[in-house]
């Protein structure tokens, strides 16, 4: 199945990818009413240092462990996407916990999100990578699962 | 076709389904649940008194689950002996249910220790199932004091379920610190401060010597009046079905990593079992979520024909407190061990990290927690600490301490 990756050496740790995914699960209209002068809480991170930067989101593991971890039931695999139950989630962090690639966090209310590649908001694909202006973030099919 | 049978409803229980649907689309599956719900993770009562869950949302599987599964459950029923010569479960009613291979996954049960004068005490209860959750609700209103013996994660959980319920909560245990399985000092008087900010009372190191009806008599000579007593001192894990047929028992029941017990035939996940810890090569009841799950659907897999192994069971926890949150995960060697801490701290925020022989084998993090899961997959992994910039990891969770190599495989492809 098709998974966001990012190619390192291209990546410019400008953080707009971390915008546009806030914009695209804010359910707003328009990217300045969604952002302007708030805090955002994006569902893919830039890491990194002076040398090289990266920017972080869902595996959507084979064999996701944040699925088998929650202790509310909240999270499950369904079409090869890993889902969070918003509705669901107590807040615990278990997930942040025993993910090891560091791809939860909470939102402004504490509850958890994560990366679920734009299917489930209006842009239907995923928007960090559409918003990347140097191309570093794809959205392509590599090897199975 | 194959007759599985899993005595529990619990978490393990919903992995031991999923792993045997995995393998066994046919074979017919009955579950024995004692309680009368479907399968809810047990941690989530706290959250019910905060309202931040209810009934219907705390089911750990969409309501028609167990149809999905073609799954038949005896609720209210109890298993209590195994015949594993006649290979039958004999039920509290006198039925028989014939098996081909069984999962014990019957979880733990509240220890009370015999205090003197327990039984003149009206409004006790433990908090380890949904009816003691519901029984306790309906006993407190915010004129309640209410008294809770144990300082350990349900206990805590349960005074912080209560604050805003109650008029006041005591909180006594024996152990002269909070948390005391999972924090060290240092760290247990973090979020003993901060629970104490709170309102919550404790008095640590101290533990009743009588109770009188709603009056405790402390062994340090004070007395604590209440009117709601709570239970919280330890659990034990239910080990009889297993130790009654002489099946290999110790603090729970002995399982390997397919999840056999010692009795062929008979397999065993969750709260009730006792397997090995990576990060001390151990034996221990590691009674936490994601090895309950995990360890069901091994035995799930396995009891169908299948072949899984769960060779990764390291105890970690998350938990948070008003606000506050502390994870742990793995072992703390002190220095006559061998081992080494090393503190990161800054403004209210702590860190501390546990190595030996040049391998993370544990931590424990209050306030800081962000993408914690990469120090769990050092221990999980055992990642060599020279294979990784360990400096920069004790100050941030970052996988720009991996090597690009190792970064660009865990980040490059379908993993």
């Amino acid at each position: 199945m098709k998974r966001v990756y990012v190619n390192e050496q291209w990546c410019l740790g400008c953080h707009l990818c971390e915008y546009y995914c806030a914009f695209a699960n804010s359910g707003m209209k328009y990217m300045a009413t969604a952002l302007k002068g708030k805090p955002i809480y994006p569902r893919i991170h830039i890491e990194g240092d002076e040398k090289i930067t990266f920017a972080v989101s869902c595996r959507h593991c084979t064999d996701p462990i944040c699925v088998k971890s929650c202790i509310a039931g909240a999270i499950s695999k369904i079409d090869g996407v890993v889902r969070m139950d918003q509705n669901k989630c107590v807040g615990c962090l278990t997930c942040v916990l025993v993910c090891p690639y560091g791809a939860l966090s909470p939102n402004e209310k504490g509850v958890m999100q994560k990366c679920e590649l734009c299917l489930m908001n209006s842009f239907g694909a995923p928007a960090c990578v559409k918003g990347c202006p140097n191309r570093a973030i794809v959205y392509e099919e590599r090897g199975d699962a | 076709m194959k007759r599985y049978v899993i005595i529990g409803n619990g978490v393990a229980a919903v992995g031991c389904i999923e792993g045997i649907r995995k393998i066994d689309a046919d074979g017919t599956i009955t579950v024995i649940s004692e309680e009368k719900y479907a399968a809810y993770c047990r941690p989530l009562i706290s959250y019910y008194l905060e309202n931040k869950t209810d009934l219907k949302r705390m089911g750990y599987r969409s309501e028609d689950f167990y149809q999905n599964m073609k799954c038949d459950v005896l609720y209210g029923r109890k298993a209590i002996r195994i015949d594993h010569n006649g290979k039958k479960i004999i039920l509290d009613d006198g039925s028989a249910l014939a098996y081909d291979a069984v999962c014990v996954a019957t979880g733990s049960a509240p220890f009370v220790p015999p205090f003197e004068g327990l039984e003149t005490v009206e409004k006790k209860f433990s908090f380890m199932t949904l009816d003691d959750m519901f029984a306790l609700e309906a006993s407190v209103d915010q004129n309640t004091n209410v008294l809770i013996a144990g300082a350990g994660l349900i206990g805590l959980k349960c005074a912080e379920g209560l604050r805003d319920r109650v008029a006041g909560i005591t909180v006594f245990d024996i152990a002269d610190r909070v948390l005391s399985s999972i924090l060290d000092t240092e760290c247990a008087a973090v979020m003993q401060k901060h629970l104490e900010e709170n309102g919550i009372r404790f008095m640590l190191g101290d533990t009743v010597s009588r109770f009188e009806k709603t009056r405790a008599y402390m062994k340090s000579g004070k007395t604590v009046d209440f009117d709601v007593l709570v239970l919280a001192v330890g659990v034990r894990a239910n080990t009889a079905l297993v130790k009654d047929i002489g099946g290999e028992v110790n603090r729970g029941i002995i399982v390997n990593n397919r999840m056999e017990t010692s009795i062929p035939g008979i397999y065993a996940a969750g709260d009730c079992t006792e397997g090995e810890d990576i990060s001390c090569a151990e034996k221990r009841v590691l009674a936490i979520m994601p090895n309950a799950y995990i360890q069901g659907h091994t035995a799930g897999v396995n009891m169908a024909g299948g072949s899984e192994v769960f060779d990764k069971a390291i105890p970690m926890n998350s938990i948070g407190f008003f606000g506050l949150h502390a994870m742990t995960a793995g072992s703390y060697y002190r220095e006559d061990q061998g081992g080494e801490c090393h503190e990161e701290k800054t403004d209210g925020r702590l860190k501390r990290f546990y190595t030996r022989d040049g391998y993370l084998t544990g931590f424990i993090l209050i306030g800081d927690t962000e993408r914690a899961g990469i120090y769990t997959s050092l221990i999980r992994e055992k990642t060599p600490l020279e294979t990784v910039d360990f400096n920069l990891l004790k100050k941030i969770a970052t996988s720009a301490a991996f090597m690009p190599e190792v970064r660009r495989k865990k980040f490059g492809g379908a993993v």
